[in-house]
């Protein structure tokens, strides 16, 4: 009997299912399906990636090998001084290109990085100390000067770009010899190299993706990749209030930060652990809320805004649209001023007796929770609106007629066309959209500021309506444990990271990004 | 038959009639607030709060005030000089951000995309998955980071409007998702044929895909534009508790945040006379080219 326990749906089953329970039955399948495909997420695509970087890898040492065994002297000094073989072969520009970029490397390693470096495992050593009268082991006072000690922030800064240069000049010297190497071989076969004219032009056809490309990925490199290493970094230090540099060194602290968030506690009392976890809580069901009350609604009004006979169409789309062509933090203060206790909303209330005492919209827990989902309700719904209003114009209309003729009703309709149809349209947006929200600060901190404070001990300011990142920023900015909050972030991250990829990766319309071409 | 068909049109009269009501009764709701901001910028009387809609007295005190830089004092019900709340001080410096980041993001996204989008190379589907893994990590910690690194390039509080130029225009090739989609539509044949006549793939990009791609270009704009207006997190982070640096966002909250309830205070007045000349503008702007918005989100979200 135990064996029938695990049930398997057959397709003829499913199809004679009710609307109602094949929604059930999907519901509980994805839930059933969820374990398996996290496992595949860990069994297969990983270790699949890093085959593919094992090859990627070892395929560049492979190369480097046949330049040297078979690469000519010209090819071989490459090896130490960059650009020979460019030089030796008349690639003047090419050559001088390299050899500058390696003169500016040993130089700046000489002067700068390799000191960086050489301190980067404390960070740093010697502590700052304040200088004053101190009085000595002969009993006399000595005026002691004051000495600056290392800076740990900097010289973590400095450690981090001094590798990224040293990756980066890895990178030139590789390409430099594989450049030596791949003229060498179009010498052999009699062919003409390219002249310094032809690598210009070069630049703007077939190797335009570089010219279009270096200055976003530059930026993309030192605005986002730095960062984020950095706070990887930061994360294992005990970078906090009382190691503030310059006037203190903070050190590696190994895993000391993250046992604080996953249930320790830290100086200063805050239980990190549980504060995490209901903070966590109250993000997941936010963004939950936040993204399907919007979506959901807004279809809806669409709906209703695009139905055959309803006049005044544009009017009611301009009229909605006002929350998104008003700056939303416009919007944002105005609303929090307005369901304030003593706001206008309260004023109102009062003046006309509804109700005797003000409504706590934004003060009370509970209360400041559906509040923000209301007004997020506000704010988004005119955004799904305008998004699906054109998704509804391309649906055929034939499908809708023939539906009519089998004696559906709008309800049915909507479940049956609409919705599957829009849903399947729309579901890379629904996932942004969802990420988005976990980490939507504006709308949280422009309202309620994460307030009210939570009321038990040991929460250390945390609000009732604090999602992760407004939490992480009153850390940062009032209690300066970058530390822990560099933990927070990484995890929130990965929470991030994993439920997108996985969302994504089993959505169509991203599979077949050339559909379209 | 024929009474059948009646009961059918009387059915479609009341959903309409019913559809009517709600859409009358949800414009109310989204036009009030906004009312709202508009009267109290013009109220005359004094205080934080009433409790009634229309101000009793009207009054244009308060946009003045707002642009003598002066306010009442809450206390004593004077009008003095705000000093370094300055509201001009603000909206200029994020007009001036708002303007250079709306060129450089535009410039960047349109290259990044059309990148993505045409050409081929061996980097771009690992470009792509990198982008959106990327897109993944909070904004905020790696602005802790950049705090730090600008403050070293000596680009924080008198220097921020650079510093939070860089900021803004950092990463903006993520966003390339829209254009490219918009790109990916326009055929390809239209790139082949200039090619075969000789055409560099730069000018099929200068000359081909551009001139296309008007309504993508407005949306990206629009877009960039609107950005920096409504930016509080970084903004506030990098002028590090000075109100000289700020931008509109970060004053404004200000200005509620500070009013104390008392029966003088006019700051919620002149906020909301700030509110609209900030808004004014954007949203003019926006409705002017509202039909590039609504194609660029449809297109985007179609295109996934």
């Amino acid at each position: 009997m135990e064996k029938t326990q695990k049930r398997v749906v057959t397709e003829i089953e499913y199809l004679g299912m009710s609307g109602w329970e094949k929604f059930c039955h999907n519901f509980v399948s994805f839930f059933q399906k969820l374990p398996a495909v996290f496992l595949r997420f860990f069994t297969v695509t990983i270790p699949a990636l890093a085959l593919r970087f094992w090859n990627a890898f070892s395929g560049i040492f492979k190369k480097l090998w046949i330049a040297l065994k078979n690469g000519d002297w010209k090819t071989r000094v490459s090896f130490v001084i960059m650009g020979f073989g460019q030089l030796a072969r008349g690639q003047i520009m090419r050559g001088l290109f390299y050899l500058v970029f390696e003169i500016l490397f040993i130089l700046f390693m000489a002067l700068f990085g390799a000191g960086q470096l050489a301190l980067f495992g404390g960070p740093g050593y010697t502590e700052t100390t304040a200088g004053g009268w101190v009085v000595g082991p002969d009993g006399v006072e000595h005026l002691v000067p004051q000495a600056v000690g290392d800076n740990s922030l900097l010289i973590l800064l400095y450690g981090i770009l001094t590798m990224f240069f040293i990756i980066a000049f890895a990178y030139a010297w590789y390409c430099n010899i594989k450049a030596a190497y791949s003229a060498q071989e179009m010498k052999e076969a009699g062919q003409a190299l390219p002249t310094a004219k032809d690598d210009i032009h070069s630049f703007a056809d077939g190797q335009y993706h570089k010219t279009l490309l270096a200055i976003p990925l530059l930026g993309l490199v030192i605005f986002t990749i730095f960062p984020i290493i950095f706070m990887v970094f930061v994360a294992f230090t005990n970078y906090d209030m009382e190691h503030m540099p310059p006037a203190h060194l903070f050190q590696w602290n190994g895993f000391t930060n993250f046992q604080a968030v996953f249930g320790g506690s830290l100086s200063g009392g805050t239980q990190f652990g549980a504060v995490f976890g209901s903070i966590l809580l109250w993000t997941v069901i936010w963004a939950f809320f936040a993204t399907f009350t919007n979506y959901i609604l807004g279809m809806v009004v669409a709906i209703m805004i695009n139905k055959k006979g309803i006049k005044l169409k544009k009017l009611w789309r301009t009229v909605l649209i006002m929350t998104v062509a008003v700056p939303q933090f416009v919007s944002l203060l105005l609303m929090s001023q307005m369901l304030g206790d003593y706001g206008i909303i309260n004023s109102l209330l009062q003046k006309w007796g509804i109700i005797s005492a003000p409504i706590k919209f934004l003060t009370d827990g509970i209360g400041a929770k559906v509040t923000i989902i209301v007004v997020n309700i506000w704010i988004g719904i005119p955004y799904t609106m305008l998004m699906v209003s054109g998704i509804l114009m391309n649906i055929p209309a034939d499908l809708y007629e023939s539906a009519r003729i089998d004696g559906a009703g709008a309800f049915r309709q909507y479940f049956k066309i609409t919705l599957p149809y829009v849903l399947h349209v729309t579901t890379p947006y629904l996932i942004s959209n969802f990420v988005g929200n976990l980490n939507n600060f504006g709308v949280i901190y422009l309202l309620t500021g994460g307030g009210p404070v939570m009321t038990a001990v040991g929460t250390g300011g945390a609000g009732e309506t604090d999602l992760l990142i407004t939490w992480l920023y009153k850390l940062i900015m009032d209690k300066k444990t970058y530390g822990v909050a560099s933990v927070i972030s990484i995890l929130m991250f990965l929470i991030t990271a994993i439920i997108s990829l996985v969302t994504y990766n089993r959505s169509a319309s991203v599979k077949n990004e050339e559909d379209f071409m | 038959m024929a009474k059948k068909f009646r009961s059918k049109k009387a059915v479609e009269r009341t959903t309409n009639g019913v559809i009517y009501v709600i859409l009358v009764v949800i414009s109310v709701i989204w036009l009030i607030p906004f009312v709202f901001l508009v009267l109290q910028s013009l109220r005359g009387e004094p205080g934080a709060t009433t409790n009634y809609f229309f101000p009793k007295q009207w009054t244009f005190d308060n946009y003045i005030r707002l642009f003598k830089n002066e306010g009442v004092s809450s206390s004593t019900g004077e009008v003095v000089s705000t000093g370094s709340y300055n509201f001009l001080n603000w909206y200029g410096r994020t007009l001036l951000i708002s303007v250079c980041v709306t060129v450089i993001q535009t410039v960047i996204v349109l290259v990044t995309s059309y990148a993505l989008s045409r050409l081929r190379f061996k980097m771009r589907k690992p470009l792509m998955n990198l982008m959106l893994i990327l897109g993944m990590f909070p904004g905020f910690m790696s602005m802790t980071a950049m705090y730090f690194l600008l403050q070293l390039l000596g680009l924080t509080q008198n220097m921020s409007i650079v510093g939070l130029i860089l900021v803004y225009v950092g990463s903006s090739c993520m966003g390339y998702y829209i254009c490219k989609g918009f790109f990916d539509t326009i055929p390809k044949s239209l790139d082949e044929a200039a090619r075969i006549d000789g055409a560099s793939r730069h000018t099929v990009f200068f000359k081909i895909i551009l001139p296309l791609s008007k309504p993508i270009i407005i949306y990206t704009i629009l877009t960039a534009f609107m950005a920096p207006w409504g930016e509080y997190m970084f903004a506030s982070l990098i002028a590090n508790g000075d109100p000289s640096y700020w931008n509109v966002a970060v004053g404004l909250r200000d200005m509620i945040q500070r009013e104390q309830l008392t029966a003088y205070s006019d700051s919620f007045q002149r906020f909301c006379a700030a509110a609209v000349v900030v808004s004014l503008p954007i949203t003019i702007l926006f409705f002017l080219l509202q039909r590039y918005y609504v194609e660029g989100v449809t297109g985007g979200s179609v295109k996934g």
